[in-house]
């Protein structure tokens, strides 16, 4: 078992999926309230991720993020380190490809609160601000939760991209879905299937106490 | 006071003029889609208009000539909407509280006040879904009101309810309307609703206002026939006016009547009118009375319906080729006359009751 990976792993998850809170609201926010030219492009554009091979991603990314590139440049001129094969260029990674499994759920729950209930916010007294906060967040929260849950295991299990963008640098960018792999081209059978079993294990049990959130909360709210 | 101008012609036409004063109900009909809601949304700055003015209790809200526009949140209204659009996460207690402004935020009483005051007293602690269609009514009525608004706007506020507990509502509404010194707005498309609880109506039809005034006035002195049209006026005639010396009479096919001293005439062509079916008297076989003689008419019932004791006799008339006049009579009058369809009857059509229109 490699606990240094399941280290790398569950950190890059925890940060990816923090970071994807306020990312997803307002990116969701966005397409949910607002009619805007291009809108259904900057819908396709989060998608991409979901449907798009990870390997083409990951080489996109790995070019983007590359010292040369404009984007890695800056970031080289600024802290003065790599992008590419660095966990701060993982955590990019995955912020970009966990997109998708972020703002998917929270912009369906929050297309699914009727535009009354927010107008009555308003016509109450509640400054825009406020109606997000006491009345739109709160009825979202199920979406939100989904978006969170998702995203971290998503992250967790991803191995495409990280092996794309980050390699497999024992300690920095060596995750368990990569140990998992090199486990397995190794023949440690027993270490790769434990490994699995926890991947495995953590995706289960963070659905299902998804389902369960949900499906309680919903016997609560009832629109 | 209440005062609405609204003037556009994109997205949607509207062409609209009213006003109400506080304490009165102002009822805004006519049919789906004629624009009543985007009036009440406009008044609560919901929707803007291009151009016009909306000002209540001497604070101007919208003006388009000094692009004056303000927000909901700015504009003390209370508004009850279709659903009500109650927060589904929150209890009665917090919904209302939730439009309390900050000075009222510590005076919890209030929600208890409030409760009381639209009969929902021991409920505060129940969410929107545990309560009835009625009860979510009146938490939608107690939170508009928890601002303390300068105007209370109802959108079809009894289109969700059952027809038991909308008549409850009614008289609820009627009650607490006498504690309110507040311009109050209802949108609905229920004639018989808006006459029976507004001091005012305002008939809206393809987004103009085509007529306001109390529902007497709307129901038998519309101002011309589309007015009339949006009323339900039952009998809606054509004739000519004839001028006699210094009087009028008014030709329908081959009858002649008579029209009232008070009946202004100033259209000499063609013209429409209407008759109440109230006004449209029996002449009784067991005691006939001396209004008889009263543009007598005689036609032929061809079809008859009771409601809540009123029976409505439809009656073609041939010198009328043939067209039906309706007359209202109670029900103990139609029984005692034993008036059945097929039977020839003599009616008079109340001189001073015929209202004429421009065609």
């Amino acid at each position: 078992m490699d606990w240094q990976a399941f280290e790398v792993s569950l950190k890059l998850a925890l940060l990816t999926s923090v970071s994807l809170l306020p990312i997803g609201l307002a990116l969701a926010y966005l397409l949910a309230n607002s009619r805007f030219f291009g809108r259904e492009l900057l819908e396709a554009a989060i998608t991409l991720p979901l449907v798009l091979p990870p390997t083409v991603l990951g080489y996109f990314l790995l070019v983007g993020l590359d010292s040369n590139s404009f984007f890695g440049g800056l970031f080289v001129s600024l802290t003065g380190h790599s992008l590419a094969f660095s966990f701060t260029g993982l955590w990019f990674a995955s912020i970009i490809y966990s997109l998708p499994f972020a703002v998917q759920p929270m912009l369906r729950s929050m297309e699914s609160i009727a535009p009354e209930i927010r107008e009555a916010a308003w016509c109450s007294g509640l400054s825009k601000w406020k109606t997000f906060f006491k009345i739109e967040l709160p009825l979202a929260w199920p979406g939100i939760v989904t978006a969170m849950v998702l995203s971290f295991s998503h992250t967790l299990g991803e191995f495409g991209v990280v092996l794309m963008i980050g390699g497999n640098i024992a300690g920095e960018t060596r995750t368990l879905s990569i140990a998992i792999y090199d486990s397995v081209l190794a023949f440690e059978t027993a270490q790769a299937q434990s490994m699995s079993l926890i991947l495995l294990g953590i995706a289960l049990v963070s659905i299902t106490l998804v389902f369960m959130f949900n499906r309680s909360r919903s016997r609560l709210v009832q629109l | 006071m209440l005062k609405v101008t609204l003037r556009q012609t994109k997205p949607i036409a509207l062409d609209v003029n009213l006003h109400c004063n506080n304490g009165d109900i102002l009822a805004l009909v006519g049919p789906s889609g004629a624009g009543k809601s985007t009036v009440l949304r406009c008044i609560a700055g919901l929707h803007s208009s291009k151009t016009g003015q909306i000002s209540c209790a001497d604070h101007k809200w919208f003006d388009s000539e000094t692009k004056t526009n303000l927000k909901p949140q700015q504009r003390r209204i209370g508004m009850v909407f279709q659903h009500y659009a109650l927060f589904p996460h929150l209890t009665v207690f917090d919904n209302i509280r939730l439009a309390f402004s900050k000075q009222q935020q510590k005076n919890l009483d209030k929600v208890d006040d409030l409760l009381a005051r639209v009969h929902l007293t021991g409920l505060a602690q129940r969410y929107p879904h545990q309560l009835s269609g009625g009860q979510q009514q009146r938490v939608a009525i107690a939170r508009a009101l928890a601002r303390e608004p300068d105007v209370l706007l109802l959108d079809e506020p009894f289109s969700a309810v059952d027809r038991v507990t909308r008549r409850k509502l009614y008289l609820e509404l009627n009650s607490l309307r006498r504690s309110l010194d507040m311009p109050i707005v209802l949108v609905t498309h229920d004639l018989d609703e808006a006459a029976m609880l507004a001091d005012t109506m305002a008939v809206i039809h393809h987004g103009k206002t085509l007529q306001q005034g109390t529902p007497e006035q709307l129901m038998y002195q519309p101002d011309n026939v589309a007015v009339a049209k949006q009323v339900d006026v039952r009998n809606l005639f054509e004739g000519q006016i004839i001028k006699l010396d210094d009087r009028y009479q008014l030709r329908w096919h081959d009858i002649t009547l008579e029209l009232g001293p008070k009946e202004a005439i100033d259209h000499t062509q063609n013209v429409a009118w209407i008759i109440s079916p109230a006004k449209v008297i029996l002449h009784q076989r067991v005691r006939p009375s001396r209004g008889e003689q009263e543009n007598p008419v005689t036609g032929q019932i061809v079809e008859m319906l009771t409601l809540r004791g009123i029976t409505t006799v439809l009656v073609a008339v041939a010198e009328a080729n043939n067209l039906v006049i309706q007359m209202d009579v109670s029900q103990h009058v139609a029984e005692r006359n034993s008036l059945e369809k097929g039977q020839q009857i003599t009616m008079s059509i109340i001189a001073s009751a015929i209202h004429i229109m421009k065609k």
